[in-house]
């Protein structure tokens, strides 16, 4: 039961981090109806400059404290990516509105790419260390109920803690704020939002700086869990399946989907993986967003599509 | 009546509009006054639609101005026409497909919307008091179009003619100056045209708006209209009362034509 439970709060800490980065995709995808395959690429290009510039400030600036050194990079880690956001309206998708879906899909695949060199090229392409002072050693709880009690890594646990926070605090401002609304209309209908006065062009503006962040936090924590490098753009790529399970369009899903995920990767791995010669956890994910794909295309709390005929 | 109608609100002069060869306005002039019903009508095809969408600016004409309250726009958008007060529906009907009938009025509101992203992020007491005044506001309209027992519904799964209610209601959510109606009763029965006749008439009368409609059904349009102006094959070829209209021979040869 101990170990049950230990790797079931394994999953639900991984899932949330999942949930963290599914969180950018559907952002974007609600608010401008466009799947953004940048997503990993403004990942990697966010830790990069939070790795970067914690390691340069104190040189510059002759401050030895680690928090002010990170607390400044994060300010500016996250003023660069407010820059990237207002590039991005600017240059690529101002000129492509009302345009059809696939053609946005390509543009942000271009931005991936680009965003990926010049990011290597500026901040270089080693290895890079996050270090934002997360507690790295693991802690044993309920040892009164269990025997042995249940063995936590604190790391993940705070990571997991600072997702949760986010995830909620942008959940409530979609469904709360004038400004979520507007940003839900846009998604709906560019043209019919444009018409009643909706600025498409300072929404859009929000809506890649809020993914931004979003890409920010995510860089850091999985940065610090795994060292920056190139392989974190491929981060993504596992947030892919979290999406579909748990609908474009959904915020809530995705959150329970990347919990879903999570945790499903931990147990098949650990209960089942004995079965068939183990490494499940790579392929679970895929396998379980292929049979949504058949099922429930919507995902779980995806809008389901109806078309008039 | 209470209503008089006063100056020239909206005066559109010599627009023609092309989208490569095809010329789908030619050299159109009329003008629209404060607070009268304006039609615009004609038969399929004959440039209705691309000329409200000019007026409201997702199409930008060829030649012509159009002049708003004295000021002249040359480049006129969709965004410029809301922040000047011209509020519009459309023919296939645009609404917010996921949110609901409240939600989407809401979104009328957006231009009135003072406070801003941080006071909203944070609750402050501002945005706060504001949204609660727009709300309020929102449901004198919903109370006025008679969709109370809708309010909740995501607008997705209503049946087509109140969805053109609820587009008319996000519409006037922004308080237009002038309203913009792409084919109002477009598909609807009987019942339900006699329903948007009745809202057309009350907006005009109990706020004063400015009415430009498109319709395609002759019978409706001469009951509710002070002034016609008939389109064909994107030229101007009637402009008068409903009366002058139907008295008008180009008019009558083209909507019943010899041929038909």
């Amino acid at each position: 039961m101990a170990f049950f439970l230990e790797t079931l709060i394994g999953g639900l800490m991984a899932g949330m981090l999942y949930s963290l980065v599914a969180l950018g995709f559907v952002l974007i995808f609600k608010a401008s109806g466009v799947f953004n395959f940048a997503q990993g690429a403004m990942v990697l290009f966010a830790a990069l400059a939070m790795a970067r510039f914690s390691e340069w400030i104190p040189g510059w600036l002759g401050v030895a404290n680690p928090i002010i050194a990170n607390i400044l990079a994060f300010i500016i880690a996250a003023l660069i990516m407010f820059v990237v956001a207002w590039l991005i309206e600017r240059l690529v998708l101002r000129h492509l509105v009302n345009q059809e879906g696939a053609t946005l899909l390509m543009a942000t695949l271009g931005i991936a790419y680009f965003l990926e060199g010049v990011g290597q090229t500026i901040f270089g392409s080693d290895i890079y260390k996050i270090d934002v002072g997360m507690p790295k050693d693991p802690v044993l709880m309920l040892e009164s109920v269990f025997e042995g009690g249940i063995l936590i890594n604190k790391e993940d646990f705070y990571a997991a803690l600072i997702a949760a926070a986010l995830v909620a605090a942008l959940a409530l401002f979609f469904q709360k704020t004038g400004t979520g609304r507007a940003l839900r209309a846009v998604a709906d209908d560019h043209q019919a939002a444009q018409s009643i006065g909706i600025p498409l062009n300072r929404i859009w503006v929000i809506v890649w700086c809020v993914a931004g962040i979003v890409a920010l936090v995510a860089g850091i924590i999985w940065g610090s869990k795994l060292g920056v490098q190139f392989s974190l753009a491929t981060v993504a790529l596992r947030a892919l399946p979290v999406v579909i399970l748990g609908g474009l369009t959904s915020v809530p899903g995705a959150i329970v989907g990347g919990l879903i995920i999570g945790v499903g990767e931990k147990l098949s791995e650990v209960y089942l993986g004995p079965l068939v010669g183990g490494g499940i956890e790579i392929w679970f994910a895929y396998m379980l967003a292929l049979v949504f794909l058949l099922f429930r295309p919507q995902g779980l709390f995806g809008e389901k599509i109806i078309d008039r005929v | 009546m209470a209503r008089e109608i006063g100056d020239i609100i909206l005066d559109l002069k010599g627009v023609s509009l092309s989208f490569g060869g095809v010329k789908a306005l030619t050299d159109i002039s009329f003008d629209v006054r404060e607070h009268e019903i304006r039609a615009i009508i004609g038969p399929n095809g004959a440039g209705k639609s691309s000329m409200l969408n000019v007026i409201n600016g997702v199409y930008r004409p060829q030649e012509g101005e159009i002049v708003l309250r004295g000021e002249h726009f040359s480049k006129m958008n969709p965004y410029k026409a809301a922040c000047a007060g011209i509020a519009r529906t459309f023919q296939n009907i645009a609404l917010f497909k996921g949110m609901s009938v409240l939600d989407n009025i809401m979104t009328g509101r957006t231009l009135k919307m003072k406070a801003n992203l941080l006071q909203q992020a944070f609750r402050l007491g501002a945005a706060e008091r504001e949204e609660l005044a727009h709300r309020a506001k929102v449901e004198e309209i919903i109370d006025f179009l008679e969709i109370q027992h809708i309010r909740k519904t995501p607008v997705g799964r209503l049946p087509y003619g109140l969805q053109k209610r609820v587009d008319l209601g996000r519409a006037l959510a922004m308080e237009p100056q002038i309203l913009l109606l792409d084919e109002p009763m477009a598909g609807m029965n009987v019942e339900e045209k006699q329903d948007m006749s009745r809202f057309i008439l009350d907006v005009n009368d109990q706020f004063g708006t400015t009415i430009v409609l498109i319709e395609h059904d002759m019978g409706v349009v001469m009951d509710i209209s002070d002034r016609v102006v008939v389109l064909d094959y994107g030229k101007k070829i009637g402009d008068g009362t409903p009366d002058e209209v139907r008295a008008n021979p180009e008019v009558i040869s083209a909507y019943l034509g010899a041929s038909h």
